[in-house]
């Protein structure tokens, strides 16, 4: 691959047909930090917070009404592919199929479109891969009723923001979400000596134990800054999840429970219940913290986002996301300085990386992912909007459904997990239909070497130029190995 | 992205061959006939589909094959498989009719280049640009003149000039067979998309798309393409296509399989079409037929004579047409394969312009322009 080649496709979003070349590939990528969009306005136009936040508070009283034993939390069907809607949402009660239906399509599918149109125009597609390579980190998954809705906004309006600033900051926007606090369980837990939990033990009826979860804490430690190797125990996980008690979401429940916790408040918004807050000093690897209320919590999150194993373990993440399943140890260590030096400085890391001579050697190392190979697709097709519906749909068929990894893990971004016959059996068909639907006015031969100058080899131009049609070509074009890896 | 209707542009091949035949046989009223097309890509098994079962070589040349068909029902000398229920129902309606030992031009044994000949509607492969289809949409009155492809891709047979639509369900449709053997020949020298690719080809290879839970996709598509084609506003032709009929091993089970899922087809596209089922010519037709006798492996290979269906309320049917050349040694084309007898461009220049009352010659002309001068086959239509 050229470094013209690599700068689009390996760093950026695939280029474009009216894309022109870089003369700078280096300089191209660094001053799209200048160029970001941080609400753009595919993404502005998007539903917003309050809106999708209190059509949950209503099915979540309308449940509480009907006083159904099912749990509002409980999993959202799993769309496979093929299934009908109403496949999807048997069994469920009535209230949570109004509620999937009205979630799911309206704000989700909303949301997925907002993205996908985002990608397609981004003005610094680098930095949009950045917002993709966090949101998928900072992992949320929309299978659970209360999280669909509200799963793109944790990108929108924790990842965006941050995503050229500082680490630590993007951290404590998304722990604050509420689609992470909903997600892994913070919302509902209680401090075991909180006022809240002591009035419940006296009042409250028996069979609803409520306590201390210890999820949020858990994946923070292990997968959202230290690393599972990070050298924590259990009990820094309990002491962790303790100090998180109180971080919750306002405005969700209306019961008398929620009013005595201090939960009203617009739907949606973080809040710190001080009622349900476990009292007194922490201990976390090895640090006390004494710090009353929210600030405990918070000063933990800025040590852990300082911390050095934080550092070598998004180190190699990012190395890996760039240079292939096993990264040089050397580039890993340079972004690990980077990250060091700055302070979790996000703009200094992407630049390491940029500066990283292993980002630019030849060889392809990564397979595109679902999402990525889409959005090239799309973007080498000249596609500056698809419709929402049939996007949501493709990913689904490909997949990659988008913020539904299944596991607060995100998805593997190591080679094997897509590169699989039948991954690349869909992708074929996919590429047949995109091109089929270009009506032939696209020429394989003229865009190949544009969207990959210098990386087409003989084998796949001369497999376009030998094509039955314009479409052929182009559905070659996109699932030939030059355009499959990156 | 799905968005399921894709437009084909003018072609400037396709519109030259028609400026070298401009207004052949067109007729002048909107017509509310429907035509539809199943392709059966693979070379489906004519002699597997209905048994000469009085030809004393056949029970012979096909060994255990010939036990499945003691169910099925009898069309004069030949037996329908039991799979076939539906169709066979119609036949007793006299709303389907079989040709047998019936061949387009083509006489080697290359799925590519069968197919191409039998969509083009040329004598050989590759010489003709566009599908005799989108030329028989030119000779329709333009008001109405609606044709669509229930699939992802506007199959060869329906390409050309006219503007046709084409609709496939939600799920990604399977690839076509062409771009999927010029993706593995793109995957040769690339150690891992190859095994990859390999191993997909295998799996889809073993999942035929008609036999795909009991019949329920070929019930399922056929349903579609009733919905396409229903309606004042409906298309006028339609084509749908049906893989996995390459049965080399394993025939018995899986030939049943696909037969099957075509009999739901046929079943779904009658009840579906309602009324409209009186004004309907359904053609089932292959590339080419299988070997004569059964292979080593349970299976059929590569052969020549096949069998094609009419079906539809419009069909005057009940019967098979056949020049029936004989399963005897002598008798078999090449030594091997059932000897055709009819031509395919001939059955479908005949029935196509007795379904829209067109001139036979000048349709004829258009559709397979390079026909030898054949006599038409009277009286496939009711009139």
């Amino acid at each position: 691959m050229s470094d013209i080649a690599i700068a689009f496709n390996r760093f950026g979003l695939g280029a474009r047909g009216d894309d022109s070349p870089p003369a700078d590939p280096r300089r191209w990528l660094t001053a799209q930090f200048e160029r970001f969009e941080q609400r753009p306005a595919p993404i502005a136009a998007a539903p917003a917070r309050a809106e999708v936040a209190g059509q949950l508070a209503d099915y979540l009283e309308e449940v509480r009404r009907e006083g159904r034993g099912r749990s509002p939390q409980a999993p959202a069907p799993a769309m496979r592919p093929g299934m009908s809607e109403n496949d999807q949402l048997a069994g469920l009660p009535d209230s949570a199929r109004r509620f999937i239906r009205q979630s799911s399509r309206r704000n989700y599918v909303a949301m997925v479109g907002a993205r996908t149109d985002a990608a397609l125009t981004a003005p610094a597609p680098f930095v949009e891969r950045m917002v993709h390579f966090w949101a998928n980190h900072f992992a949320v998954s929309a299978d659970r009723l209360t999280v669909i809705g509200l799963a793109g906004l944790l990108e929108f309006e924790a990842i965006r923001p941050h995503v050229l600033g500082r680490f630590g900051d993007m951290l404590l926007a998304v722990e604050r979400h509420p689609a992470m606090l909903l997600y892994l369980d913070q919302a509902q837990s209680i401090g075991p000596e909180s006022e809240g939990a002591r009035l419940a033990a006296r009042f409250g009826r028996g069979r609803q134990r409520r306590g201390l979860n210890e999820n949020l804490a858990r994946e923070i430690l292990e997968l959202h800054t230290l690393g599972v190797d990070g050298g924590y125990a259990q009990a820094d996980v309990t002491e962790f999840a303790r100090a998180l008690t109180g971080w919750t979401v306002s405005g969700l429940t209306r019961g008398p429970a929620a009013r005595f916790m201090g939960l009203r408040g617009a739907p949606g918004d973080f809040v710190f219940a001080e009622r349900i807050h476990e009292p007194g000093a922490r201990t976390l690897l090895g640090r006390t913290y004494a710090q009353d209320g929210e600030a405990q919590a918070q000063a933990m999150l800025s040590d852990l986002a300082a911390d050095p194993r934080t550092a070598r373990h998004l180190a190699h993440k990012l190395a890996r996301h760039f240079a292939g399943d096993d990264p040089p140890a050397a580039m890993v260590r340079r972004i690990e300085q980077a990250w060091l030096r700055s302070g979790g400085g996000l703009a200094a890391v992407y630049g390491a990386i940029v500066d990283s001579p292993e980002t630019w050697a030849p060889a392809p190392a990564k397979f595109r992912p679902p999402w990525d190979w889409t959005i090239a697709a799309l973007r080498a097709l000249g596609t500056r909007h698809i419709e929402a519906q049939p996007a949501v749909g493709l990913l689904n068929q490909l997949g990659q459904p988008v913020w539904r990894p299944g596991s607060p893990a995100g998805y593997d971004d190591v080679n094997a997990s897509w590169s699989g016959p039948d991954a690349l059996m869909r992708r074929v068909e996919a590429a047949e239909r995109l091109a089929a639907r270009t009506g032939g006015r696209i020429d394989a031969r003229t865009l190949g070497p544009r969207i990959l100058p210098g990386a087409l080899g003989r084998a796949t131009a001369s497999a376009i130029a030998r094509a039955e049609s314009p479409g052929q070509g182009l559905a070659l074009l996109l699932v030939s190995p030059e355009f499959l890896r990156r | 992205m799905h968005d399921r209707r894709t437009f084909l542009g003018q072609s400037a091949a396709a519109a030259t061959l028609l400026l070298a035949a401009p207004h052949l046989a067109i007729a002048q009223a909107a017509t509310d006939r429907r035509f539809v097309f199943v392709i059966q890509r693979g070379a489906a098994d004519g002699l597997g589909t209905l048994a000469p079962t009085a030809d004393p070589a056949f029970a012979g040349l096909r060994g255990a094959f010939a036990e499945d068909f003691a169910g099925g029902a009898r069309i004069g000398d030949y037996t329908l498989h039991p799979a076939l229920a539906q169709a066979a129902a119609m036949a007793a309606a006299r709303e389907a009719l079989f040709v047998h030992a019936i061949a387009s031009p083509y006489r080697d044994r290359s799925h590519f280049d069968g197919q191409n000949v039998l969509e083009t509607g040329g004598r050989a492969a590759y010489v003709l640009r566009d599908g005799w289809m989108n030329r028989l949409l030119a000779l329709l009155p333009r008001a109405g003149a609606r044709a669509i492809a229930v699939s992802a891709t506007v199959p060869m047979v329906l390409r050309g000039g006219r503007e046709v639509a084409s609709y496939a369900p939600s799920a990604l449709p399977d690839a076509s067979d062409d771009l999927l053997t010029r993706v593995a020949s793109l995957y040769e020298a690339d150690a891992e998309l190859h095994a990859s690719w390999a191993q997909a080809m295998q799996t889809r290879t073993l999942a035929g798309d008609l036999s795909g839970e009991g019949g329920r996709n070929g019930a399922a598509t056929g349903a579609l393409a009733a919905r396409l084609l229903g309606g004042a506003e409906g298309a006028r032709i339609a084509v749908i296509e049906t893989g996995g009929w390459d049965t080399h091993a394993g025939q018995r089970a899986r030939l049943a399989f696909q037969l099957r899922g075509l009999d739901a087809l046929l079943g779904a596209l009658k009840a579906g079409l309602g009324a409209g089922w009186a004004n309907t010519l359904v053609l089932v037709a292959t590339e080419f037929g299988r070997t004569a006798a059964a292979n080593g492996t349970g299976g059929t290979d590569h052969g020549t004579g096949a069998l094609a269906m009419l079906l539809g309320g419009a069909v005057a049917g009940g019967r098979v047409v056949a020049d029936w050349p004989g399963l005897g040694a002598s008798a078999l084309h090449e030594g091997r394969d059932l000897r055709p007898t009819l031509g395919l461009d001939t059955l479908i220049a005949s029935a196509v312009s007795q379904h829209y009352r067109l001139d036979m010659p000048r349709a004829a002309r258009a559709l397979f322009p390079n026909m030898a001068g054949a006599r038409a086959l009277d009286g496939l239509i009711r009139a």
